[in-house]
């Protein structure tokens, strides 16, 4: 075999390996570096080789550590009050606006500059509006003649709600843009079958228009699930968790933990317990998307075996 | 269907959509309006949060020492902004350069020589859509410093960033690289290219707006991150965005000067959305609706 051909053999190889040295570098080994950290005690001015092995107290510390167990429950809370909210508006807004107007690429661009800001940015914002006596939130209410502005940001409820609107500001565009693109490549024919049949703007929607989509929004909804259950800047520039514990979630309180309290064992279990989590989600995600092809495959058979 | 058309809307059906816009833009049309006040007439309960006298002078504190003339205002001039500034777009930069890179001689090699699926490919970016960065905030942190001793340094942040975008980007470059025409590169090597000069001359051109998608993507993300950015740059090294967070833990928040460093980190984003809005779209839409 001649020298060129050995080396066209090996292109694909060649190609390929930088990307597989840096996956293997700086993820695929980060990650599993991270599982076993989770067994040990170790504090940052510690080599890895000098932390203590200790099993998996770190993860029984967890378990019974309550301020760990509520950040958990706040980031369940967290996560489905949010999701629900921009289903909810988002999708909506996509069935308001799914009509032929001008400007439509123009709003869809306007829509989608809240994800493109830096979280961080977009805490900063919030803050600035949520402010006690410069928000613009306050001033307002002040201006409309009531003594005291809301505690925005430092009453547990009030700063767990001020939270949830940055993240439904920020987020339900892309539910919008999801959902909208979903709608406008459904069947016509569906819908004009509907129309000749006499149906009704509401019956169009609830009995063709959402079942269609349903695939769709599915994994629109697990893919907001995976990145709401991620939110930290947002969070940790707004309230830093607090006051309290009322708004620290998961993500947060593993960066908290690692930067404040320098206990990277117990931060890494905390990861691991997240990572577990998300990992649900997803491969629940991936079940659920295999099947509906499975299922769509064999709709597509049957229907052609009808035809014959 | 007919776009030519449009129909006409009853008046609620605008007024939603005003409604709809003030409420998306309005903090950013705030964030920078406040960039632009005066502290005093911040605090000001008298000043309107859009009318007011406008001044330059909170983006002259921020960017005094890269500015070419000194502002008259400023007595202290604090450099680490402009210092971050330029850490920002350097990390940035080089990050989405490396991985636009490795990632469009990767999905070209999955491609072509079918190695593996498009499905075991994507089952990746899936998994890695999910790491958040706080889990990897531990690892990266430990193996940086004592086994790399890449910390404190722009190298070892370049990494991590480039680790954390290939699979999105070797995806959605694969996608587009499905759709070059075999044929067209069985011509080039008929003519006597290489492979390397197939993919470089060939391949790439073709591609181009896959790659303007994952180049915004990819610079999205290195322009913004926080987390593993304050964890691994020291003093001279740091972002943009960990001097924010570090000047508003102070006790006392200097808002305008804040909000101009906050502009600053929203322009370059801003102007792609505006630049590449479709193909931002395509890239989030990629993977839930298929098309």
């Amino acid at each position: 075999m001649s020298a060129v051909a050995r080396a066209n053999r090996l292109t694909p190889y060649m190609f390929l390996a930088p990307a597989a040295v840096v996956l293997v570098f700086a993820l695929l080994y980060p990650i599993g570096y991270m599982v076993y950290a989770s067994f040990l005690d170790w504090s940052p001015s510690q080599r890895i080789g000098q932390a203590d092995f200790i099993g998996l107290r770190n993860y029984a510390n967890l378990l019974t550590d309550a301020a760990f167990l509520e950040s958990f429950w706040v980031t369940i809370k967290f996560a489905a009050v949010v999701v629900t909210l921009e289903m909810v508006i988002g999708v909506g807004l996509a069935l308001l606006l799914d009509r032929n107007i001008r400007g439509m690429s123009l709003l869809r661009t306007i829509f989608i500059l809240p994800m493109m800001i830096a979280p961080i940015v977009v805490g900063l914002m919030w803050r600035y509006m949520y402010h006690p006596t410069v928000g613009i939130f306050n001033r307002t209410i002040k201006n409309l003649g009531f003594e005291t502005g809301i505690p925005w940001l430092s009453d547990s409820t009030w700063s767990f709600i001020a939270v949830v609107i940055a993240d439904v500001w920020q987020w339900t565009p892309f539910i919008f843009i999801l959902a909208l693109a979903a709608m406008q490549s459904l069947p016509r024919s569906a819908l004009e079958a509907a129309e000749i049949d006499g149906a009704t703007e509401w019956q169009k929607v609830i009995m063709i228009k959402i079942p269609l989509m349903m695939p769709v929004l599915i994994v629109t909804l697990l893919l907001r699930l995976i990145d709401a259950f991620k939110v930290l800047e947002v969070i940790m520039v707004l309230t830093n968790g607090g006051p309290g514990l009322s708004t620290e979630i998961v993500a947060l309180r593993i960066f908290r933990t690692a930067q404040e309290f320098q206990e990277l064992g117990e931060a890494a279990a905390m990861s691991n317990l997240l990572l577990l989590m998300l990992m649900a989600l997803t491969i629940g995600m991936f079940m659920y998307t295999k099947i509906q092809e499975a299922r769509t495959a064999r709709m597509l058979k049957a229907a052609q075996q009808e035809d014959e | 269907m007919a776009a030519s058309t449009t129909e006409k809307q009853n008046p609620a059906f605008y007024a939603l959509l005003v409604a709809l816009v003030v409420m998306s833009v309005g903090p950013i049309a705030l964030m920078l309006a406040t960039s632009f006040k005066m502290n005093v007439d911040i605090y000001d309960e008298s000043v309107s949060a859009f009318f007011f006298t406008p001044t330059i002078r909170n983006y002259e504190t921020v960017l005094c020492n890269v500015l070419w003339y000194e502002p008259a205002h400023v007595d202290y001039c604090d450099p680490t902004f402009g210092r971050a500034l330029g850490n920002s777009l350097f990390i940035a930069i080089v990050s989405t350069g490396l991985t636009l890179v490795i990632g469009c001689m990767a999905a070209y090699a999955l491609v072509r020589f079918k190695f593996m699926g498009r499905g075991a490919v994507s089952m990746t970016t899936l998994m890695m859509r999910m790491v958040p960065p706080a889990v990897l905030l531990v690892p990266v942190f430990g193996i940086w410093t004592f086994q790399y001793g890449l910390d404190q340094s722009h190298l070892g942040i370049i990494l991590v960033y480039t680790a954390m975008n290939l699979p999105f980007v070797i995806w959605i470059l694969q996608s587009f690289i499905v759709q070059v025409p075999i044929q067209l590169e069985e011509a080039a090597r008929m003519d006597g290219a290489n492979p390397v000069q197939i993919f470089f001359m060939v391949v790439l051109p073709i591609i181009k707006p896959g790659l303007a998608a994952a180049a915004i993507f990819t610079f999205r993300i290195a322009w913004n991150e926080f987390l593993l950015a304050n964890a691994l740059l020291g003093r001279s090294t740091r972002t943009v965005p960990v001097t924010i967070v570090n000047s508003i833990t102070e006790y006392d928040i200097d808002w305008g000067v804040i909000m101009a460093t906050g502009m600053l980190l929203a322009v370059p984003p801003i102007i792609f959305t505006f630049a590449a809005s479709r193909q931002i779209i395509t890239g989030m839409t990629a993977g839930a609706v298929k098309g």
